[in-house]
């Protein structure tokens, strides 16, 4: 009962003077601070949340979360006191809750006296653990040369319609740190999903029983927008707490970032301030740096907080402001392409366009092998000749294409094929990812592969040479 | 300091921006503090009764009618010994202390100045009691660190006669002596003040045509900044701008380095702290973080704080050039202070021109940029300094014609700009030899020579030999480039097999160029640092192959004679090779005598 009292400590007021789309403005309150949470009772009965977003003396605008419909302006606000916090205890393991934290399980609700701001704190830069340990996802694609490392933030774009929620699902179930054994668990968070897609994911932690080590927070498409925003902060409040606070190594999955970002667009629309590009905020990039920077790993705490944000790219365009402003705060990204995609490729991993930033720390002797680098390095060299020769040939014909671009191209085409394609259960450790590599890099002379020391050349691509695929 | 305390409190609260009201003589500019907490803000507009400031903090929780104390100071940088070898928040709070004071997490409110107040630095006058002294001059130094003796000068626009002045251990709180000035006695300290918004004076501009020698191919040698000059990096993003600026910040040759992470990756400014006191800078064999400042205001940290943290950078820089230090700022990246300034004037409902951006961005870029510069410093003893400023710009989209990258190309001299197809191929650094440009080439390419033997400490006679062909070669290597993008897309067309051997021979030089040239590695051992004569020689190695290779090629020896030589794939793999110098003259000499071979094979004599 502790806790309804204090949920209700706040003023109470009755009448609003103006209802516009899902802002609010209430005269003649006290007492009110900025971001303040508030709690609107219309008098249809159904209690809507609410944010204070500006505030003045005796007056406030209030941002409404659930629908607006129903509204009225004899609806009764009781101010909280205080910014948007959740309790949290061990407890969240296993749970399913709504956009805004409520458990949706129908098991009881948390009950905890450590209250967390969803809004988190920013981690002082000194105070960073520089990540560098490697996960292996058992995905060629990922693994070898675009290697996660525990702590990083690496994103997923992708278009409508291609298999994105596969290639999480598959790394949620195989993702391992090799050679430890340590808690590990994940946080999901469902932003305006399909609730089939929701259904996916939820089933797929069940059958490989995940779902035990599980958080997730769902706000569904037909859930209420602006709810949205809160959605991706309470799943990485969440995060933190297990993470920092009970030493535990953290995925967060944030999917979909793009109807979070259509969301803030619906709220600053609403709130008639000046858009910067396709109507989007000029704070989009500050706003979803508060989001994805929640990730790493802090000193003197056990647990770290890897995030794999999903979002779809609106027409497939990596140039729209959401894919762009993510690729300049994220730790790189992986790219799916419809053209592979097409041709029947899994995952269709496009590496040219994607990075990860932090492979090179996580990577090497003693953290995977110490080839991995330079055959990454040879892969992306070879690829990218190839995708050039690709198009050549479709001008000029395959058959004028020098010997050495012939070469490039069907160094391509095997590389698609036998290295990036692969069984969404198959789990292949790094040595087989590297290994299938050298098998495809010996397609060429030993001279051609600058990008490789002789030492390795000698030592991992000699017996590798055997199974050549020409 | 009498005008510190006056009160007035919070009418209206809108995020970083804060409106109020109580105080009549409250100045644009000036730091308040606002609400219970204390949160650090600056006013940035006045009317009527009211006030607005923008805070520097999270304003969650904040209650109208709560207190706002003006303090009667502009936005101030602490200047004095300390500032190297440190990390500090955008408006000058020092991280370590943070960390220690309040955990891993930055909470508000926290008040810890910039320079350690308990810690003695060794005080050694150099000015005579007695002496008359004006802004400027240099009374005494300090080891501030085992690279920077740290030059205590009299504060711009102070003079008079020096009273007393000890030589001692104190803190930069400690008055070290006293000066008698017409206002009366003021005492000395190693610590002043300076408003980060102010550029600092000097007494004249100087000329600038001593190079930054970068340790990059691609800089030194194609596009050259100069000492004093400024340059901008745009690029989208993974094309690479945050590993070229740390390559800058680790090797340039300047004395002293400020970096800026304004609004970047948190990981990454942990990297450059972790990185940066390791790493050995090449001259001195010290860590690299002994010459080094750094500011961090993270993507995740106040939006408001970002757009100060330029000024408070450049700041610093100047008062090392006053020094008389060569000092280079990287500010990575610009981009997100424009948008912090876009912010900021949204919130006041400002009319944006293009993009949502105020009509001010062009004079704010120009502003900062025109902060470089060599210069002769105010002073005795006479001493000239420098402030060079590469400043990182991320265009949304990563397409340059947009308002960031266009106003800053307009104040910069260098412009490297960072290509997206040739990050995707792992071609780094990614610079765009066909767009960039550098205004001081031609100035630089003369004073080559002597920087070059300055930095390796001596003239060697080679290169007393050589570096008259310098240009001639960089000229020669461009051209071959050049030429071979218009060919390739010939090439696209009709295939590679269906050109000319001598069109084939420069695109074979240019594939040379490009991957054993302009290619570099910042994280390899030998390659990530090339020094002046490493580069020469390289590039002195491939100019020549391709004009033997030519001679050949007129003479009618097939193309597949030369590209079927294995010395090809050497040149491409030198730079790596840890027998450094002596392997590339090694493989300089068997080019040589392979391409001779070829000439006596078809009886081709002249010019092999």
């Amino acid at each position: 009962m502790a806790e309804k009292l204090q949920e209700l400590t706040g003023l109470t007021y009755r009448g609003l003077k103006e209802i516009k789309g899902s802002l609010i403005m209430i005269e003649g309150i006290e007492d009110v601070g900025y971001d303040e949470i508030v709690r609107i009772r219309a008098p249809d009965g159904v209690e809507r949340m609410g944010r204070v977003l500006e505030v003045g003396h005796g007056r406030a605008v209030i941002q409404v979360f659930g629908r607006e419909i129903g509204l009225q302006i004899n609806s009764i606000v009781g101010f909280s006191g205080s910014v948007f916090k959740i309790p949290l205890s061990e407890d969240i393991l296993g749970r399913i809750f709504n956009g805004v934290g409520e458990p949706i399980d129908g098991a009881p609700k948390i009950i905890s006296k450590d209250k967390y701001d969803i809004n988190g704190m920013p981690i002082n830069p000194v105070a960073r653990i520089y990540p560098e340990e490697f996960i292996q996802t058992g995905i060629s694609a990922i693994d070898g040369p675009l290697s996660l490392v525990r702590g990083q933030k690496l994103p997923i774009f992708s278009e409508s319609g291609m298999p994105h929620n596969r290639i999480v699902a598959q790394i949620a179930k195989q993702a391992t740190v090799r050679g430890k054994k340590e808690e590990f668990a994940l946080v999901f968070a469902a932003i305006g999903q399909r609730s089939d897609e929701a259904r996916f994911f939820i089933e797929q932690f069940k059958s490989t029983g995940a779902l035990e080590r599980s958080v997730v927070v769902m706000n569904l498409a037909d859930d209420p927008a602006v709810e949205r925003l809160f959605t991706p902060r309470i799943a990485l409040t969440m995060a933190e707490y297990l993470a920092f606070d009970l030493g535990i190594h953290v995925l967060t999955i944030l999917s979909d970032m793009t109807n979070y970002c259509e969301a803030l667009r619906e709220m600053s629309a609403a709130r008639e301030e000046v858009p910067s590009r396709k109507g989007y905020p000029g704070y989009l990039y500050s706003d979803l740096a508060s989001i994805y920077e929640r990730a790493g790993k802090v000193k003197g705490r056990k647990g770290s907080l890897t995030q794999m944000p999903i979002l779809t790219m609106p027409g497939g365009d990596l140039h729209h402001p959401i894919p762009d402003l993510t690729g300049y705060i994220t730790e790189g990204q992986i790219f799916l392409d419809r053209d592979l995609f097409a041709r029947g490729i899994y995952p269709p991993i496009n590496v040219l366009p994607s990075l990860s930033r932090l492979m090179r720390s996580g990577i090497g002797e003693d953290k995977t092998r110490e080839d991995h680098r330079s055959v990454a390095d040879q892969l992306y060299y070879f690829y990218s000749m190839g995708m050039k020769a690709r198009d050549l040939s479709r001008i000029v014909g395959e058959m004028s294409l020098s010997e050495t671009e012939g070469r490039y191209l069907k160094f391509a085409d095997a590389f698609e094929r036998r290295f990036i394609n692969q069984d969404e259960n198959e789990n292949r450790p790094i040595e087989k990812t590297l290994d299938i590599a050298w098998e495809l890099l010996a397609m060429f002379p030993e001279d051609n592969l600058v990008r490789i020391e002789k030492k390795y050349i000698e030592k991992y691509g000699r017996r590798m040479r055997v199974n050549a695929p020409i | 300091m009498e005008k510190h305390g006056r009160k007035g409190d919070i009418s209206w609260i809108s995020g970083s921006v804060v409106a109020a009201h109580g105080i009549n003589d409250v100045e644009m500019g000036e730091i308040v503090e606002v609400g219970e907490e204390g949160l650090i803000g600056e006013v940035i507009r006045i009317k009527d009764e009211e006030f607005i400031v923008e805070i520097y903090e999270n304003t969650s929780g904040l209650k109208p009618g709560e207190p706002v104390i003006a303090s009667g100071k502009r936005l101030v940088a602490e200047l004095g010994p300390g500032l190297l070898n440190n990390i500090l928040d955008g408006i000058g709070r020092p991280l370590e202390a943070i960390l220690k004071q309040k955990g891993p997490f930055i909470t508000r409110g926290v008040k810890i100045s910039t320079l350690p107040r308990n810690k003695k630095w060794h005080f050694k006058p150099t000015a005579m009691v007695g002496g008359l002294v004006e802004g400027g001059d240099i009374i005494g130094t300090t080891k501030e660190t085992n690279m920077i003796d740290h030059k205590i000068t009299v504060p711009p626009e102070t003079n008079g006669k020096i009273v007393a002045l000890e030589e001692g251990d104190f803190t930069v709180d400690d008055p070290i002596g006293k000066l008698e000035t017409v206002s009366g006695i003021v005492p000395l300290r190693m610590m002043q003040e300076w408003p980060v918004r102010l550029p600092r004076p000097f007494q004249a501009r100087l000329a600038s045509d001593e190079p930054l020698v970068t340790g990059q191919r691609v800089i030194d040698v194609f596009f050259p900044i100069s000492k004093g000059g400024t340059a901008a990096i745009p690029g989208g993003f993974g094309t690479g701008k945050t590993v070229m600026l740390h390559q800058l910040a680790r090797w340039s040759n300047t004395q002293v380095v400020v970096y800026i992470g304004c609004g970047e990756r948190g990981n990454e400014m942990c990297e450059v702290a972790t990185d940066f006191p390791k790493l050995k800078d090449p001259r001195t064999g010290y860590p690299l973080m002994e010459r080094t400042f750094l500011l961090a205001n993270t993507s995740n940290m106040p939006v408001a704080a970002r757009e100060a943290s330029i000024y408070y950078g450049i700041t610093v820089a100047e008062y090392y050039r006053d020094q008389g230090y060569d000092v280079s700022i990287m500010a990575d990246s610009t981009s997100r202070w424009a948008e912090a300034l876009r912010e900021v004037s949204g919130r006041l409902e400002e009319m944006p021109v293009e993009s949502g951006y105020p009509a001010y961005l062009p004079d704010r870029v120009a502003e900062f940029y025109e902060r470089a510069g060599r210069v002769r410093t105010l002073g005795k003893p006479q001493r000239d300094g420098s402030v060079t400023v590469i400043g990182a710009v991320s265009p949304p989209g990563g397409d340059f014609n947009e308002p960031v990258t266009i106003h800053t190309l307009r104040f910069t001299g260098v412009f490297w700009a960072l290509d997206a197809d040739l990050a995707y191929s792992r071609h780094f650094p990614a610079i765009q030899w066909l767009k960039s440009y550098s205004l001081y080439a031609n100035r630089l390419l003369s004073a080559w020579a002597q920087s070059f033997s300055d930095y390796s400490g001596q003239l060697q006679s080679w290169w007393k030999d050589f570096h008259q062909l310098f240009p001639e070669l960089r000229d020669k290597a461009l051209a071959v480039l050049n030429e071979s993008s218009e060919i390739e897309s010939i090439a696209k067309i009709i295939g590679e097999n269906a050109l000319p051997d001598d069109q084939r021979l420069i695109l074979l030089t240019a594939d040379t160029l490009k991957e054993g040239f302009l290619r570099q590695f910042a994280f390899d051992k030998v390659d990530s640092f090339c020094e002046p004569e490493k580069q020469f020689l390289l590039l002195k190695m491939m100019t020549d192959f391709h004009d033997q290779a030519s001679v050949l090629i007129k003479n009618r020896v097939p193309i597949i004679k030369i590209s079927s030589l294995p010395e090809l794939q050497k040149m491409k793999r030198i730079k790596q090779d840890e027998g450094g110098i002596a392997a590339i003259r090694q493989l300089m000499e068997q080019c040589h005598k392979e391409l001779r071979r070829i000439g006596e094979e078809y009886r081709v004599s002249s010019g092999v």
